[in-house]
């Protein structure tokens, strides 16, 4: 899933600033999950601008709603009822659903609420960790499912550097080495020989965002 | 045994089910604190239902420094569900402190106020009675949400 986190609240309440009536809108999907934009987190928001504008003398009108999506135009659709009363949205979906409630209704502000971090998931109840970057050409065949891209902080392709150190990375040692983990999972699988031997030509980069925004089309699929 | 008739208690099964929302809505209804009263650690009949609301208290806490308002304002207290003696020591103690940071700004509107939790301040001998005369005239009223 996609995994954001609440943008401090002073940056929040500088952004609605000039608004006395915002649209507040979640979504059900990936940042429910990780507890960032979901429903109780569109209730915790709406309550403390609430809170900071009435310690002001200064109330704000705050229409609460929680789409199913807000990747989809199809939901970002639900609020043309009601949005045009309100002066800016203010969206706590990731960058995706920001951008969909900005092309979608063009004359009022989209904000974001969150920040966007990464494709991850739970480690632990409260704990995410990032998974995959979105590379366009997987190579977890080869790599005992453990993502060198992601989980090697130089996402390296045939083996570690020298700042692997006891099973950890140089950058952070509480960040464990991605090659490492790779090897012992290579090795438990009896493959290492016969996989991690083999080298990795370099990678074409115009599938990940070196190539600019990405696109998929099934023509099976359109209408 | 008397404790300031000021503290309106919202039973609930367990502190377990305290919820941010609620702490934060409570503030929204114009108290000027709340606090959790949940069983002592360790002795929870659903575990750890008392553990996760002094996160949630944490996180309430956290949020109102951002705001601008006193974390003070909202506590997590324990005690036994036995003993009557605590419970009116907290709910005078809890008073007192509220009494000293005055009324919300979100009731007065009056901006932000210092956000550093002031010590905790000692229980008056009168209790229940000095914080009742006090807090009415600012129109505080604690609330507390009990296990």
């Amino acid at each position: 899933m996609i995994i954001g986190h609440r943008k401090p609240l002073e940056e929040i309440l500088q952004m609605v600033e000039p608004f006395d009536k915002i649209a507040l809108i979640g979504c059900k999907g990936c940042v429910a999950v990780c507890a960032a934009g979901g429903e109780k987190e569109v209730g915790i928001l709406a309550s403390a601008l609430r809170l900071a504008r009435k310690k002001d003398g200064r109330e704000i009108e705050i229409k609460e709603v929680t789409l199913e999506r807000q990747c989809d135009p199809e939901y970002i659709e639900e609020i043309e009822g009601f949005v045009h009363d309100y002066q800016a949205v203010l969206s706590i979906a990731c960058g995706v659903g920001v951008q969909y409630m900005a092309e979608r209704y063009k004359e009022i502000p989209a904000l974001p609420g969150l920040n966007t971090d990464f494709m991850g998931g739970s480690e632990e109840q409260g704990v995410w960790v990032e998974k995959c970057q979105g590379c366009g050409n997987c190579v977890l065949h080869l790599t005992g499912g453990i993502c060198p891209i992601t989980r090697c902080s130089k996402s390296l392709l045939n083996g570690p550097c020298g700042g692997s150190s006891g099973g950890m990375c140089e950058i952070n040692p509480e960040i464990a080495c991605g090659w490492q983990l790779i090897v012992d999972r290579l090795e438990s699988l009896g493959l290492l020989e016969k996989v991690y031997e083999q080298i990795m030509p370099y990678k074409d980069w115009t599938t990940s965002r070196d190539g600019g925004p990405r696109k998929i089309v099934r023509e099976d699929m359109r209408e | 045994m008397d404790y300031p008739p000021n503290v309106k208690i919202i039973r609930i099964p367990c502190t377990g089910k305290v919820d941010a929302l609620y702490l934060l809505k409570a503030l929204e209804d114009g108290v000027d604190g709340v606090y959790a009263a949940g069983c002592e650690e360790g002795d929870c009949h659903f575990l750890v239902g008392n553990i996760r609301a002094k996160k949630r208290v944490g996180y309430v806490k956290s949020i109102l420094k951002d705001l601008g308002i006193n974390p003070g304002r909202v506590e997590m207290y324990n005690m036994s569900a036995a003993d009557g003696p605590r419970f009116v020591q907290v709910a005078r103690e809890f008073t007192a402190r509220i009494k000293a940071l005055g009324p919300s700004p979100v009731k007065t509107g009056k901006g932000s106020e210092p956000t550093e939790e002031v010590p905790e301040h000692a229980p008056e001998s009168e209790g229940g009675e000095a914080a009742k005369q006090e807090e009415r005239p600012a129109g505080g009223e604690p609330a507390q949400p009990a296990a």
